[in-house]
């Protein structure tokens, strides 16, 4: 029997910082207040001291400023990881990842590869209104030249980076904000890097595929559990990869239950769960026997009062009564 | 007049199911036609109009003579003598009202009617008003009855046909041999379990289950899986599977099931239900008889442990099936009574090896005891 061991999404990332930090000199992490501060979520706490200035470095209020400065790094020869404190704050420096490094590779005919990592903290259900709660996961979904996962498990958490790290390619990671304390298990010791690529499927069943990822999964698994007492069988997938999305999972699951419901806490115009919806359509249109249910957030600024956050995002009931609206019940 | 399988010369025209001026659709049965395997409904591969029926009822027509004219695929642009169609001027303005009041119906639920020639307009909806899976499958097992009674069937032009096919087989094909004893145990666990939860109209014969996860170990091994045919080997994209099946008079045919592992356990439960229903009453279609790419051979309960297949050209591979029987087995260093179904893979050694057949039958082997992913 191999030990496990229990620990939180924090820790998962700080060890999976430090691990990287250790194992790769190569490696520095720069983003705002990830020193001093030890990272808006705590995530980098303790590194300043353990890996010095140079290697955890505190940056001006200029995202722009310092994701350029990490692609720059990169190119030289570096292997950063940039932490941008939330993904409202990414969109000052869309023009750095977007026009930058996802074109490099492509402007460069090959000879330039921009190896960098970008972290940020993403969704609502922290109260922290709408100029930090936004879930705009599909907007770097959209881009070529970009990888984008989302770590749902502790697990993942642990993994993905140093994964991440070995991409020649720009990866932005995605840590939804509501998951940092979770606690889950993780293997004692060993080897942590993971898949990045495959979706997962985090509980199987028959009746109905629920799609989701990120910080909807336990509201999904939640949902399902309900279900399952009233003798509905879903399965869960746990995408994982935003881009690329894994549409042989998606597409074998629909076409073995004939019914698709997405949970995405972006917003429902343009969003990854449209994206999905299409290519079940695509792919899998004669499997389905009932039209494609989508749980999304309300079209409107994520409010600040926690009732109204609750009722703007997807919530366990709601997942459900969609989940019920495709089995015509 | 076309080929109903590689041995057949001639057949005898019944009767014709349209007439000149009518509209056909892809998939529409046209005419039926008596040969050595029963009555076979003709099926139409393109879309048109019929134009002239050149074969009379009680015709023996030769593989390859003209039977009837079909005109171009454009339907919509044509003159044609009905009314119903013609009176419909070509500029009239698209109606901005919805196309049918019917019921709606599910892409799932048209296409499991369409397998098993069911008119969805005939299938009374949910609650809803959606005509889905379960109405289709409920649906389906009520039985209706054949629109034209069966045509008898001559055993022994039947077993003409087999001895020509089989001889054509043993002659041209260098055949080897491959067999495993399987420990089923898990798998028949399994479809207990699955069955106790399942109405009795909708539970599974281990047939069902076990085709299909014959079928998705070939998806893996493409050589088993196609046709050979003047010395070229063309793996097909699905697996569309002969099922051996024994007629009550004796003699034997495999018509096929399209896409077996695209298809979910109930939809296969019910294309094979149908199949073994049309084969006793001496109807089949057309495309079932020339487009197998695989057989497979199922012995069944109560009958003998091990078969040795014959190849049905220009198939490359044929899987047999021997009963199931409780044996004394070593697992995990232990003997306990199992249950041990012997398969044998017959190839094709122009095409594949025995290795190929072994390693199917390892995947095969470590399906079974997974019958859960199904």
């Amino acid at each position: 029997m191999s030990k496990t061991r229990t620990l939180t999404y924090r820790d998962a990332i700080r060890e999976a910082l430090r691990e990287a930090m250790q194992r790769d000199d190569r490696v520095f992490l720069m983003g705002e207040d990830v020193g001093r501060y030890g990272g808006a979520y705590a995530c980098s706490k303790g590194l300043l001291e353990e890996f010095g200035e140079a290697r955890i470095r505190d940056a001006p209020l200029s995202e722009s400023g310092f994701t350029g400065a990490g692609i720059g790094a990169a190119l030289g020869g570096m292997r950063p990881i940039v932490e941008i404190m939330t993904v409202n704050f990414s969109l000052l420096a869309l023009d750095q990842i977007v026009n930058t490094a996802a074109t490099l590779r492509h402007m460069s005919g090959g000879q330039f590869s921009v190896p960098i990592v970008i972290r940020m903290a993403t969704g609502a259900g922290r109260q922290l209104a709408a100029q930090h709660s936004h879930s705009l996961e599909c907007w770097f979904a959209h881009v070529p030249g970009l990888r984008v996962v989302a770590p749902a498990t502790v697990a993942d958490a642990r993994g993905m980076l140093w994964t991440a790290l070995q991409d020649p390619d720009p990866v932005i990671i995605f840590e939804h904000a509501t998951l940092y304390n979770e606690e889950g298990e993780i293997a004692a010791e060993g080897e942590f890097s993971c898949d990045l690529d495959k979706a997962a499927i985090s509980r199987s069943g028959r009746d109905v595929s629920l799609i989701t990822y990120s910080g909807s999964l336990s509201k999904t698994l939640d949902a399902a559990q309900r279900l399952a007492e009233d003798g509905i069988d879903c399965e869960v997938i746990d995408l994982r990869s935003l881009r690329p999305l894994d549409d042989a999972t998606i597409m074998k699951s629909v076409n073995k239950t004939t019914r698709a419901v997405i949970v995405d806490e972006g917003w429902r115009s343009g969003s990854l769960a449209g994206e999905i919806s299409a290519r079940i359509v695509e792919q899998a249109f004669y499997s389905l026997d009932a039209p494609i249910e989508r749980v999304c957030s309300e079209e409107v600024p994520i409010p600040y009062p926690s009732h109204l956050e609750k009722a703007a995002t997807p919530q366990v009931e709601s997942i459900v009564a969609a989940v019920r609206k495709t089995l015509r019940t | 007049m076309p080929s109903l399988g590689a041995d057949m010369e001639q057949g005898t025209l019944v009767e014709w199911l349209k007439q000149p001026g009518d509209i056909i659709h892809r998939g529409d049965v046209l005419a039926v036609v008596e040969t050595q395997k029963g009555a076979i409904e003709i099926e139409v591969f393109n879309d048109g109009v019929l134009r002239d029926c050149r074969a009379s009822p009680g015709d023996r027509v030769p593989v390859g003579e003209v039977i009837a004219i079909l005109d171009g695929d454009d339907v919509s642009g044509m003159s044609i003598d009905k009314p119903s169609v013609s009176a419909v001027p070509s500029q009239a303005p698209v109606p901005d009202k919805p196309l049918s009041p019917g019921p709606r119906v599910t892409p799932a639920a048209r296409r499991l009617a369409q397998q098993i020639g069911l008119d969805v307009r005939n299938i009374a909806p949910d609650g809803s008003g959606v005509v889905g899976l379960r109405q289709v499958q409920a649906s389906s097992t009520e039985t209706s009855p054949p629109k034209v009674q069966p045509a008898g069937i001559d055993f022994k032009a039947m077993r003409a046909a087999i001895a020509a096919a089989m001889a054509r087989s043993n002659r041209e094909i260098p055949h080897y041999y491959v067999s495993s004893d399987i420990d089923v145990t898990v798998f028949m666990d399994w479809l207990a379990q699955e069955n106790a939860r399942r109405s009795v109209a909708d539970r599974l014969l281990y047939a069902v289950p076990l085709f299909r996860i014959l079928a998705g170990t070939l998806v893996d091994t493409p050589e088993l899986n196609g046709h050979y045919d003047q010395g070229t080997f063309s793996p097909a994209q699905t697996v569309n599977a002969g099922i051996a099946i024994a007629m009550r008079g004796g003699g034997l045919v495999a018509p096929s099931i399209q896409d077996v592992a695209g298809k979910s356990v109930d939809e296969l439960r019910i294309s094979l239900t149908d199949l073994v229903g049309r084969v006793r009453s001496g109807r089949l279609r057309s495309s079932e008889l020339s487009n197998a790419t695989v057989t497979f051979s199922n012995l069944g309960e109560r009958t003998a442990d091990t078969l040795m297949p014959i190849i049905y050209p220009p198939q490359v591979a044929i899987i047999g099936c021997g009963q199931i029987v409780r044996r004394p087995w070593v697992k995990d260093g232990e003997v306990h009574v199992r249950q041990i179904m012997s398969v044998t893979v017959a190839g094709d050694h122009r095409v594949s090896d025995g290795r190929s057949a072994a390693r199917f039958l390892s995947r095969f082997e470590k399906r079974l005891t997974k019958p859960e992913d199904l």
